[in-house]
């Protein structure tokens, strides 16, 4: 199988600057200037190879980088969201970990095709180690000339810092993550204006995923629709899975978009202690939770995913097996939205507490009769009402798991106590 | 333009406009919290949630853009359920303790709730509990009422120019607070009261006092600062309760200064004088109207045949009404004395401005692209103008100041010439000849940014005003404004500074003026709301003269310090229980009606001035109502004013050791905020200090905090020093219109400190 | 009030940003300082406020805002744990369990000798490593058996 991201990576000591350049690192930069491709070209084939964002919200990419105003003058920003903390996702940072100058060499490709000369990528706060090793892989490019003024004797100059998040979730929603690279909370801002338009500091921005980023410079070197060919129509390339949960070899997976799930789990090492797969979330905790059966039968891609009613989001594939009661499970994912709302618009702060609360209460079995019925009225009510999309990211886990698994909402709240464990 | 249809009907709006914007121009009303026209959209409230055909989820009215073509319905089912569902939201956590909230009646959550509200709530859990915050003598908390609109944050940030609250913590636990124990200390803080929809923020001088349907409402203006705000002054059994603002785009805007909207409770001060009082044997008697009157006239009527009506002087304030100062002027010249003058502060009368304003509208300061203040302490002194110039700031205008502090009054500052007081003038001299290429330091940097603009004006504050070269200050000011072609004029001062010019409240020929009298002291005085030692540019000098005096007649709403110089003492009303006239400093001629009937005794001023001009036998004094003395003055509207002045008045030597840098601080400026008591406890009302730069207190040996002797003139004062490090070099900026450095001599000139 | 190595750190952040907008090192010099100092008091707010030409209530609203930053004092080693539900399904509330029981604290308290705080943390985005926790704010202990930390807590002084 073709890997992108995590190819000719061993045991995580091959992240340096002349490892990248053994496996072709910076190859696509130095072919760029060589054969003095215009940002156009570029743009061009990265729209050839229907690569989606990888962040969660799968939109394209090249169709993006084509919004930043081309002749705006004054400062334009770049921008990485490598702030993953949303559960069950933990793919950017081995790409950071292991793989630092692909991305770096992408955002490098990123500003070059849309003009900007300065970029920063915010990396979650919690991952400290690898923060210090991205720094440390900035100063190495810096000193071989991949970053700076003059880029190869190009006349391109391009300068990247790292931002370091401290523990907010919500800073992975893009306008968040600007408002805190401005120094700000991480409070998202209403759209319109887009960051395309207004962005980091007022000015015309563009933010992707680290996995997008990381993407980019095989897609040049190779060509856009040879990365198209590596997945399906409308969901080119490879895509990192994030397997967690009740697998036997958790991790991350680079497999074709379009493999099936099945495949997935079996490269996973299949299921811990054989037991049988209850229900897994597809794309990380803000996507809609399925039944094990429906699940195996999916194929891991954008569309197939949002045919069976859920995302394919981030990739982060949490499994879970029939020991777990899906009320509990809820109940903590219910907190965490809870816990992470930043306060700002009123459906989300009042809404995530409330919906936690009943949860919780029908968990501890003083659920009422009345109690799911409420839970799916407050999440039509918070669902699209909100600034960002944290407000849906918390409705939808409840939505889902009453839906699929509403037998077993319904046995605690008459019998206060769990159908699994009893 | 754009064409955009709500609920059926159809409405153009220029491009950018929002939703609501085009909503508000069709008068259709779309429920909210968070959006206030006067500041930033932050869309968190969520109340304005429409629909908008085509869009897949409702929309917030306030931060969507009109676009041509779009169909808005702001009460359709899809519309409706949205709003519904945001207040049960907005309620869940919301004590609902309307019945104990001072908010009640006038809440916009509580108005809201009854057409989007449920009966009940499906709510059965634990609500949040939020710890108050103390935010200072004039606003209280509540709360635990909050919605986290941020109107009250965001007020701060852009209004106020100050970030004093924030949302801290974040999400159900984000609370609304200032950092630590800090209080909000802007002089606009009250504005965020108006601002707060909810009970979270009220006033705290008007707690428990009535609920907001038990008062009832008169329009009136404010008698403080030049701006003349507009007042809704509310009431309840015959006493001010309450001050908000009545909304006027072209002066206040819908703000008000603390000043402003919480002086009122000076009005209802126990300092209030009830009844006329004479002093005979040393011993303060209080006597009917008739009698204090005819005393006055028989003493006036003594002072005049023994010595002359020259031996007789009337010193008004600025804050007094247009009717009184005009019949005061009257009377005056009716017994044959010029002695009269409402510039109190003023010490240079070399070359007096003929009728000085603002050289253009209150509203044209927006428009403005370069501005020079000279000698101010803009925020404090103009709350509301200083606003108006730091909105304006933020979309280009450059603001340079001539000063001897560093104050940037929460406004950019592009270039600031920090001098002493009496280098002043010849900064501006080096300005002005900068404008022809020459030049160099600051008085450059001013001169090309002034040069560099299109909408250009030069602008004099109290502090030129009270300069000992006011008068060339003013004339090298307004060499600038000509050399440029800008807009020129003066920051008036006070309610009436310029009304008085108006009614030639000023001495004419052969008259004294306001230091004159006090240099030469006259032997009978009439004291018109003046506290002379506090409402003087001398407040030494001007104490010494009433103590030598055979008669000082106080008129005046209060029992101030004149118990122990004056002889005759006699309530007059405050603007509250008088009609009366303010016009402000672009000459905007407005006029007032009492709100509540005079306290006690109390009359009218103009009232008492009838009787007192039939007493000493005036010809023109029989009118009827206060009407028939505006009818007299004949002005309305806008009246015409005048900043020119003839001749250039001679440079003063410069003053080589240390200078007083005297300034009136806010809530001191006139007897009414004086006496307010929440006002008094604010941070701006703090004891006065020596406060000198870390230079001048090393040369000096004293430290931050000490206690040091000043002196001027005579005149002794003990205070603490405190570090100004934006201070000119050797001056000491110490406070006028306070009681406690009311003995020292002129607001500038030399003055002496020393460690105690 | 910041040690100078401190500060030079700061301003090395400070010149990752442009000129006028300082501000934007506001989460770096409060990492830094609380690195210094072990939390963030008033005092330490005020300072970085001053030091960035910021209102110290916008400095506290970030610092409030981000919760890694340590608003109260807390002991020697600050023990993050993550319990949401991917570390949950491989056993991070037993590790909750054995780390209480073992330290004789719950969340959000600190020994009796000041050694160890004990947190429950949110997603770390290492989700694969489940379970695991962060060692203050900087070192990530992952795939934690009850015998992994035992030998983590050992190594504590």
């Amino acid at each position: 199988m073709e890997q992108i991201l995590l190819k000719g990576l061993e045991g995580g000591k091959t992240w340096r600057l002349a490892d990248y350049v053994k496996r072709d690192g910076y190859a696509a930069l130095k072919k760029i200037f060589a054969e003095k491709m215009t940002p156009e070209q570029v743009i061009d084939e990265v729209k050839k190879s229907a690569l989606r964002g990888r962040g969660g919200a799968g939109f394209p990419t090249g169709l993006k980088w084509s919004f930043m105003p081309r002749n705006y003058e004054g400062d334009k920003y770049l921008v990485c969201n490598s702030d993953e903390g949303e559960p069950g996702t933990f793919k950017d940072r081995d790409i950071l970990y292991h793989n630092p100058h692909q991305l770096i060499e992408g955002m490098i490709i990123a500003a070059y095709a849309m003009g900007i000369k300065t970029g920063y990528n915010y990396i979650h706060g919690e991952i400290f180690e690898v923060y210090e090793r991205v720094d440390e892989a900035l100063e190495e490019a810096r000193a071989a000339g991949f970053l700076g003024e003059n880029i190869l004797g190009s006349g391109f100059s391009f300068q990247l810092h790292n931002h370091m998040g401290y523990g907010a979730y919500i800073c992975g929603e893009e306008t968040a993550l600007l408002e805190s690279i401005e120094g700000k909370k991480g409070q998202p801002r209403f759209k319109p204006p887009f960051p395309a338009s207004f962005g980091l500091y007022g000015k015309p921005t563009t933010i992707n995923n680290t996995e997008t980023f990381a993407s980019v410079p095989w897609i040049i070197l190779h060509g856009g629709e040879k990365y198209l060919e590596l997945g399906r129509p409308n969901n080119g390339g490879t895509k990192l899975f994030s397997v967690s949960g009740h697998v036997n070899r958790p991790g991350n997976y680079e497999v074709p978009l379009g493999t099936p799930f099945a495949k997935l789990l079996e490269l996973a090492g299949g299921m811990r202690g054989g037991r049988k797969l209850k229900a897994c979330i597809p794309g990380g905790s803000s996507m809609p939770v399925l039944p094990g059966e429906v699940m195996m039968e999916l194929d891991m891609d954008y569309d197939s995913i949002a045919k069976a009613g859920s995302y394919l989001g981030s990739g982060a594939v949490i499994i879970m097996d029939d020991t777990v009661c899906m009320v509990n499970a809820l109940r903590r994912l219910s907190y965490f939205y809870y816990e992470e709302s930043c306060g700002q618009c009123t459906p989300c702060r009042e809404g995530t507490g409330w919906l936690y609360r009943v949860v919780d209460r029908i968990e501890n079995g003083k659920g009422r009769n009345e109690d799911l019925d409420l839970l799916l009225n407050m999440t039509d009510n918070i669902q699209g009402r909100t600034i960002c999309a944290l407000g849906d990211a918390a409705a939808m886990p409840v939505r889902s798991f009453v839906k699929h698994f509403r037998d077993e909402f319904q046995y605690h709240i008459d019998h206060q106590k769990c159908i699994v464990s009893s | 333009m754009l064409e955009i249809e709500i609920d059926g009907k159809t409405v153009s709006v220029p491009a950018g406009s929002t939703v609501m914007d085009a909503a508000n121009r069709l008068g259709i009303y779309v429920p909210h919290f968070c959006y206030h026209k006067k500041l930033s959209i932050a869309a968190n409230c969520r109340m304005c949630l429409v629909e908008v055909e085509k869009a897949p989820k409702p929309l917030p009215a306030c931060a969507t853009p009109a676009a041509n073509g779009m169909k808005v319905r702001t009460h359709s089912d899809p519309a409706v359920a949205a709003q519904k569902a945001v207040m049960e939201f907005l309620l869940i956590n919301h004590p609902l303790d309307c019945p104990i909230c001072d908010q009640g009646g006038e809440c916009q959550l509580q108005d809201l709730s009854v057409g989007y509200g449920g009966g009940d709530s499906r709510y059965g859990e634990e609500k949040r509990v939020v710890p108050n915050k103390n935010l200072g003598a004039l606003i209280s908390t509540d709360m635990t009422r909050c919605i986290h609109c941020t109107r009250c944050v965001r007020f701060g940030q852009e209004i106020a120019g100050v970030m004093e609250l924030g949302m801290a913590g974040r999400g159900e636990h984000s609370e609304i607070m200032p950092f630590v124990s800090k209080t909000v200390d802007s002089e606009l803080s009250g504005n965020m009261i108006d601002l707060c929809p909810v009970g979270a923020l009220t006033s705290k001088p008007f707690r428990y006092k009535a609920r907001g349907w038990e008062l009832s409402r008169r329009k009136m203006v404010s008698p403080h600062c030049g701006l003349g705000s507009n007042l809704t002054v509310q009431i309840k059994n015959n006493k001010v309760l309450r001050v908000l603002p009545f909304e006027n785009e072209e002066i206040n805007e819908c703000w008000l200064s603390d000043k402003d909207r919480f002086s009122y409770e000076g009005l209802n001060s126990p300092d209030r004088l009830e009844k006329p009082m004479i002093k005979q044997g040393g011993e303060w008697r209080e006597v009917e109207w008739k009698v204090a009157l005819e005393y006055v006239a028989r003493g006036l009527k003594d002072i005049s045949s023994s010595h002359g009506a020259s031996a007789i002087g009337a010193l008004a304030t600025p804050h007094s009404t247009l009717e009184e100062l005009h019949l005061l002027q009257k009377l005056m010249r009716g017994i044959g004395s010029e002695n009269i003058d409402f510039r109190l502060r003023r010490s240079d009368f070399r070359e007096a401005p003929k009728l000085p304003w603002l050289g253009m509208k209150i509203s044209e300061i927006a428009s403005l692209d370069r501005v020079l203040v000279v000698g101010s302490m803009l925020n404090q002194d103009h709350p509301l103008i200083a606003n108006r110039i730091r909105q304006a700031a933020k979309s280009g205008l450059e603001v340079n100041t001539v000063n001897p502090t560093s104050d940037n009054f929460r406004i950019k500052v592009a270039n600031r010439a920090v001098v002493s007081p009496s280098e002043m003038a010849g900064t501006l001299e080096a300005i002005l000849n900068a404008l022809s290429g020459k030049g160099k330091g600051e008085a450059r940097d001013i001169a090309q940014s002034l040069k560099s603009g299109k909408s250009v004006a030069i602008l004099l504050g109290n502090l030129a005003e009270q300069h000992p070269e006011a008068a060339r200050l003013h004339y090298l000011a307004s060499r600038i404004a000509e050399k440029l072609g800008a807009k020129f004029g003066f920051l008036g001062e006070a309610a009436n500074s310029v009304g008085g010019h108006l009614v030639k409240a000023i001495p004419g020929q052969g008259g004294m003026n306001a230091a004159e009298m006090i240099e030469n002291p006259r032997k009978g005085y009439l004291l018109w709301n003046a506290e002379v030692e506090l409402d003087m540019a001398n407040s030494g000098a001007a104490l010494a003269a009433m103590e030598r005096a055979e008669m000082v007649v106080a008129f005046s709403p209060f029992r101030h310090r004149a118990y122990e110089y004056a002889d005759v003492m006699l309530p007059i009303a405050p603007f509250t229980e008088t009609s009366g006239t303010f016009v402000n400093t672009e000459g905007r001629v407005q006029s007032f009606r009492g709100a509540v009937a005079p306290r006690g005794e109390t009359r009218p001023g103009w009232k008492v001035l009838r009787v007192l001009g039939n007493l000493l036998d005036v010809a023109g004094f029989d009118y009827e109502d206060s009407d028939s003395v505006m009818k007299e003055i004949g002005i309305s509207g806008f009246a015409s004013c005048d900043n020119g002045m003839q001749n250039e008045p001679a440079a003063l030597p410069i003053i080589d050791g240390l200078q007083r840098v005297g300034y009136v601080p806010i809530h001191f400026a006139d007897g009414i905020a004086r006496r307010a008591e929440a006002l008094q406890k604010t941070a701006l009302s703090s004891v006065p200090c020596a406060f000198m730069n870390a230079a001048l207190m090393k040369k000096l040996g004293i430290g931050e905090g000490e206690p040091v002797l000043l002196r001027q003139n005579g005149g002794e004062a003990r205070i603490n020093a405190a570090l100004d490090n934006g201070l000119a070099d050797n001056c000491v900026r110490v406070a006028s219109g306070h009681p406690l450095t009311a003995s020292l001599g002129a607001m500038f000139g030399p003055i002496s400190v020393e460690r105690l | 009030m910041l040690g100078s190595e401190s500060l030079k750190k700061i301003d090395k952040e400070v010149a990752k940003y442009p000129p006028d907008q300082k501000q934007s090192a506001v989460m770096a010099a409060l990492r830094i300082a609380q690195e210094e100092k072990g939390w963030l008091s008033p005092e330490t707010m005020g300072f970085v406020a001053d030091y960035l030409d910021m209102e110290p209530i916008a400095v506290f609203e970030v610092a409030s805002f981000y919760n890694m930053y340590n608003l109260e004092p807390v002991g020697k080693y600050k023990i993050t744990l993550c319990t949401n539900l991917p570390c949950a399904l491989s056993g991070a509330n037993d590790v909750a369990s054995y780390l209480k029981e073992k330290l004789g604290i719950g969340f959000n308290e600190t020994t009796a000798d000041g050694k160890i705080t004990l947190k429950e943390g949110e997603c770390f985005g290492s989700c694969g490593y489940a379970p695991v926790f962060l060692l203050n704010n900087r070192k990530m202990c992952g795939s934690l058996s009850f015998a992994e930390v035992d030998r983590i807590l050992a190594e504590l002084e």
